[in-house]
């Protein structure tokens, strides 16, 4: 195994990029890898139930992944993680357009080469 | 056999963009052969329950604020340019905006120019308060009893393009759907079926591409050392060429700064989208799943691949009703032992939101902690491992319908300027009155667009 395929703890920011957007008290979140060859590793770690738990503490209730293997890339659907959203939250981002960065703060493992700096 | 490409730009995409982003757009435009047109999207939900408000105090207002500050700069070069502008600002009184756009045509000497204006997007034309308010809402919004503001069906681009049929040089909308800005345009030229749904996709993802303005253009992309965009303090707004055939080519105004690459369109393709497979739209049900999206030249990506789906025998409208007031205040804490004085504050408003009987919902924050990704609970803020020395900023935030109970709570941070923790400084507070919104599908038969022309005097 070259230094470059040996897996490393990092975070999701390294390997992907995203974007987030509301609808109600839903979040919509897509993570798109800088590259192509990293969607396996997408997939495989950055599931339904660990995405559920980054966003607990908000209040997330239901998370639906979709995926998008031409692009390639996910799209996260977050249920109740808005606080009530635009209607009802206190939080000063009420439309959890920072949210992309809290899915691209999760720990991940994953070799040099997938990263967006190798 | 017609016209095989439209050129299409977008000079805003949200109320409050730049006011000096469609320059560029138009002098780009101006340079190329074909249909060209202009579209600015300035219309979001709350933007148009305030024009409602604004049109009930004033007939003769409830359009976007923005007009005159969008429209000046370009009117008479998108004239003598034959560059058709389409836009929703006319927000909650089409006609009124018609009106004022004749009148600054008047003043920059486009005799002649023609305007159309849709209407009939008001569902309160068509039914009752109480007919609005007995639709269940899509988010299991309770309206209840709350005052309604403004209840508007999103039309789609059938009607843009009978404007442009019958001859308008600018279309004029109140709530459509923002991809029915580009959608409307491409029907026109290219005659496209009413159920030609793979090439209407096409279109409403070009629409959904562009409407949100610089955001498939490098902004709200750049990343240091990650996502690295040229000259961002210019950025370029869009420019798209559609083919006759679906294809859609996206590009930005010339010699501007930004980016436009498979990442920057890949972000904005999936913005806001939800399922993939199914966007609803009032035209069609856009399916992206199978989009290629291909770098074919500096700043230029190619899409295809959309395809669509029979459109929904509904029509969403988005219902506006007044919701109670929200307050926010912050003090700012700094230097040494600045993170327990700061803790010790929301303590004490804390204690004293309790012995007053407040009973609406606050939240805490510590700014310089976490804040934005904390819940309103504060977890994450509580285990956060910043020093005990740095710049904090308390922030108190409430709702409530009763105004008075929420300047108290502002207040009660106010206060802490004498009685509370050891240097608190730098106060500021405000009180705004909110509209709450929530969805409802309608038959689409109820809704009847409305199309007509104003010419502007010679």
């Amino acid at each position: 195994m070259s230094e470059d395929d040996e897996p490393l703890p990092t975070r999701l920011h390294e390997i992907a990029h995203a974007r987030a957007g509301d609808k109600g008290n839903r979040s919509s979140i897509s993570l798109i890898p800088y590259r192509p060859e990293a969607y396996r590793l997408l997939l495989e770690q950055v599931t339904e139930q660990r995405v559920l738990e980054a966003f607990a503490h908000k209040g997330a209730s239901r998370v639906t992944r979709y995926e998008l293997p031409g692009l390639p890339a996910l799209n996260f659907v977050i249920d109740d993680v808005l606080q009530g959203g635009v209607n009802a939250a206190l939080n000063l981002d009420q439309h959890g357009k920072t949210l992309s960065s809290l899915l691209l703060a999760m720990p991940v493992t994953a070799p040099r080469r997938l990263m967006r700096r190798s | 056999m017609g016209v095989d490409t439209v050129h299409i730009g977008c000079g805003a995409g949200f109320s409050g963009d730049r006011v000096d982003a469609a320059g560029p757009v138009v002098e780009t435009l101006a340079r190329r052969d074909g249909p060209r047109y202009l579209i600015f999207e300035s219309l979001a939900e709350r933007t148009l329950a305030l024009a409602q408000k604004h049109r009930r105090a004033d007939p003769g207002h409830g359009y976007s604020p923005f007009l005159d500050a969008y429209v000046r700069p370009v009117l008479a070069d998108c004239h003598s340019a034959g560059i058709r502008i389409v836009s929703n600002f006319g927000a909650a009184n089409p006609a009124a905006a018609a009106a004022r756009i004749a009148e600054i045509a008047a003043e920059q000497g486009c005799d002649g120019l023609r305007i159309g204006i849709v209407e009939g997007d008001d569902l309160l034309e068509v039914m009752s308060e109480g007919e609005v308010r007995r639709y269940p809402t899509i988010e299991g919004l309770e309206i209840g009893e709350a005052p309604l503001v403004a209840a508007n069906a999103y039309l789609g681009a059938r009607p843009i393009a009978e404007a442009l049929a019958l001859g308008a040089d600018v279309v004029v909308t109140g709530r459509c759907t923002d991809p029915a800005l580009v959608l409307g345009p491409l029907v026109h030229e290219f005659d496209w079926a009413e159920d030609d749904w793979s090439r209407l996709a096409a279109g409403t993802m070009a629409g959904h591409l562009l409407e949100c303005g610089a955001q498939v253009t490098g902004a709200y992309y750049a990343d240091p050392g990650y996502k690295d965009v040229p000259d961002l303090a210019r950025v370029g707004f869009p420019v798209a060429e559609i083919g006759r055939d679906g294809t859609v080519v996206v590009s930005k105004a010339d010699n501007t700064g930004g980016l436009v690459s498979a990442g920057t369109v890949k972000e904005q393709l999936l913005y806001e989208i939800h399922d993939p497979a199914r966007y609803l739209t009032a035209d069609v049900i856009l399916d992206i799943t199978g989009v290629t999206v291909e770098e074919i030249g500096p700043d230029r990506v190619r899409l295809s691949g959309a395809r669509g789906w029979p459109r929904p025998d509904t029509l969403k409208a988005t219902v506006s009703v007044e919701g109670g007031w929200m307050g926010e205040a912050e003090l700012s804490y700094a230097g040494p032992n600045a993170l327990a004085r700061a803790r010790l504050a929301v303590d004490v408003v804390r204690q004293r939101c309790r012995d007053i009987g407040t009973n609406c919902p606050v939240r805490f924050d510590i700014l310089g902690t976490v804040s934005v990704h904390d819940g309103d609970a504060g977890d994450a803020a509580a285990v956060a491992a910043v020093p005990a020395d740095g710049d904090y900023r308390v922030r108190v935030a409430s709702r409530g319908s009763d105004r008075a109970v929420v300047e108290r709570i502002n207040q009660e941070l106010m206060s802490l300027y004498c009685s509370g923790p050891a240097a608190g400084g730098g106060f500021r507070q405000s009180v705004t009155d909110q509209i709450h919104t929530a969805s409802i599908l309608v038959d689409r038969d109820l809704v009847r667009p409305k199309v007509r022309m104003v010419e502007a005097a010679a």
